[in-house]
């Protein structure tokens, strides 16, 4: 596979999300990888509502897969400090691959209200969609093999890198 | 396959019934609780209601009548978008001579997926559990006087809402012990959490003998036994049980164990006081103390349905 440079591709997806930003727009990053990306996204964009201004959502409560895998343990909470009626929600992921996350995590945002509109901003597209979803922006399209799952890491010191494994 | 060391885990550890918090990991418990605060929030949104269980079948089978228990089960259950079914039991098949395996039979075969069960034996929800589908699950609400887990579970959510950190904690349950599953289920929640001091309080003929060997200390003065705890739980006094030897009167019993503000004012000054209902005022609890800002009696409650949406959907997710 490419090398993928998260950091360089994390300022493209600045400059793609910047574009993104209409009156009215709030970043929800998805969690967890997502949500540290809408984190810095907030900070360097400048958005209005200051550093704790986006939201962050989970899929866990609409995920497809729960009767074959359960809940998965130690996902986050939804949080959304802005009110979702009318609001022009950009949704940031990390990894976009079949959809199925982006699906749930439309779904959880309804239980909120009604956006005036949603959009989605990735780090990186791999294809393998098996839902109708597609990305506004992505830094980077790849191609992986399904064996291999590409999710982000951050160290401690707030830097981003991607891990690469094997599927379980 | 049931696990032969607990039947509540499968092969993997996982939990598939509720039956009791004796013998159950504690990373198991811990997820419970996380899972808890996950629900409490739905609580917040337009739409209090999320999809984890729709299209499953859960029955409400309370052998002993405890409307207040079987309604938060139902609303848990609801949240989760489950059908809910009601069985009226202790008046219905039990009554005309069928036994508790054939109305399990008879229930599965009406594609039950998960069943509630309250029974006057102990042990009734290991019975069932060892005889319905792999697909199906079970939650004891309560078996005789062995085990009331999800009590036990709210009460640790409240505790760690209130206290954040279990291991500084000096913990006081006061009163009818030897009638209560809530105690039980208490005492192995808080041993397995990691609470360093457990007090049993309550006169000789209500505190049972075991509660040493549970790493329980036990004080049969109240004065001792609530002296700087953070925790007060303070259990009904079932009324049921006031006839014979065992008691003087109500009022005897107040004086020397029912919970007073002066008496209060021994426990360190944030400690909260818990009860799991129905509260008997003036009997184990005044009324200036249930109603008092040291109470969370009621914010129990609240978390109660969540922490029951959490047992529920977790054992759902998984296989036996």
């Amino acid at each position: 596979m490419q090398q993928l440079e998260a950091e360089s591709l994390y300022a493209e997806l600045r400059n793609g999300v910047r574009g993104l930003m209409q009156p009215g727009a709030a970043l929800v990053g998805i969690w967890s990888g997502g949500a540290w990306l809408a984190e810095r996204l907030q900070r360097d964009l400048h958005l209005p509502g200051g550093d704790k201004g986006y939201g962050v959502i989970s899929s866990m409560l609409h995920r497809d897969d729960f009767s074959e895998r359960g809940l998965s343990a130690g996902t986050g909470a939804t949080n959304l400090p802005f009110a979702i009626d009318g609001c022009h929600v950009v949704l940031i992921d990390d990894v976009l691959y079949t959809g199925r996350t982006i699906r749930a995590v439309v779904n959880e945002l309804f239980d909120f209200g009604r956006p005036a509109s949603v959009t989605l901003a990735v780090l990186v597209d791999r294809g393998g969609r098996e839902m109708p979803v597609s990305a506004a922006f992505a830094a980077a399209k790849i191609v992986l093999p399904a064996a291999q799952r590409l999710s982000l890491t951050k160290s401690d010191d707030g830097d981003f890198a991607f891990s690469v494994r094997e599927a379980a | 396959m049931l696990s032969r060391r607990n039947p509540q885990l499968n092969a993997h550890g996982e939990l598939i019934h509720l039956l009791s918090i004796e013998g159950l990991p504690k990373a198991v418990l811990t997820q419970i609780l996380d899972t808890a605060g996950t629900f409490l929030s739905v609580n917040d949104r337009d739409v209090k209601k999320v999809p984890l269980l729709r299209g499953k079948s859960v029955f409400n089978l309370f052998f002993e009548n405890s409307t207040r228990t079987r309604t938060t089960f139902e609303i848990a259950a609801k949240r989760l978008s489950a059908d809910v079914i009601n069985l009226d039991i202790a008046r219905s098949s039990t009554a005309k001579g069928e036994s508790l395996l054939d109305t399990i039979a008879n229930l599965s075969a009406m594609h039950a997926d998960m069943f509630i069960v309250r029974h006057a034996e102990s042990g009734a929800p290991y019975l069932i559990a060892q005889h319905v589908a792999p697909h199906v699950h079970v939650v004891n609400a309560g078996d005789g006087r062995h085990a009331h887990p999800t009590q036990g579970l709210l009460d640790m959510y409240t505790i760690r809402h209130f206290k954040k950190d279990f291991t500084q904690l000096t913990v006081a349950i006061v009163g009818d012990i030897v009638h209560s599953r809530v105690a039980r289920s208490d005492i192995h929640a808080l041993t397995t959490l990691g609470v360093p001091e457990i007090r049993a309080v309550g006169p000789k003929t209500l505190v049972p003998g075991d509660m040493a060997a549970m790493g329980v200390r036990v004080c049969h003065r109240m004065e001792d036994g609530i002296k700087d705890a953070d925790v007060i739980i303070m259990l009904r006094l079932q009324n049921e049980r006031m006839s014979g030897a065992m008691l003087p009167s109500a009022g005897e019993f107040f004086k020397s164990y029912g919970l007073t503000a002066e008496k209060l004012a021994l426990a360190k000054p944030d400690c909260i006081v818990m009860h799991p209902g129905p509260i008997n005022r003036g009997v184990e609890i005044d009324s200036a103390v249930a109603d008092g800002s040291h109470s969370v009696i009621l914010p129990q409650v609240t978390f109660g349905i969540a922490v029951r949406m959490a047992v529920m959907s977790t054992i759902a997710g998984n296989q036996a």
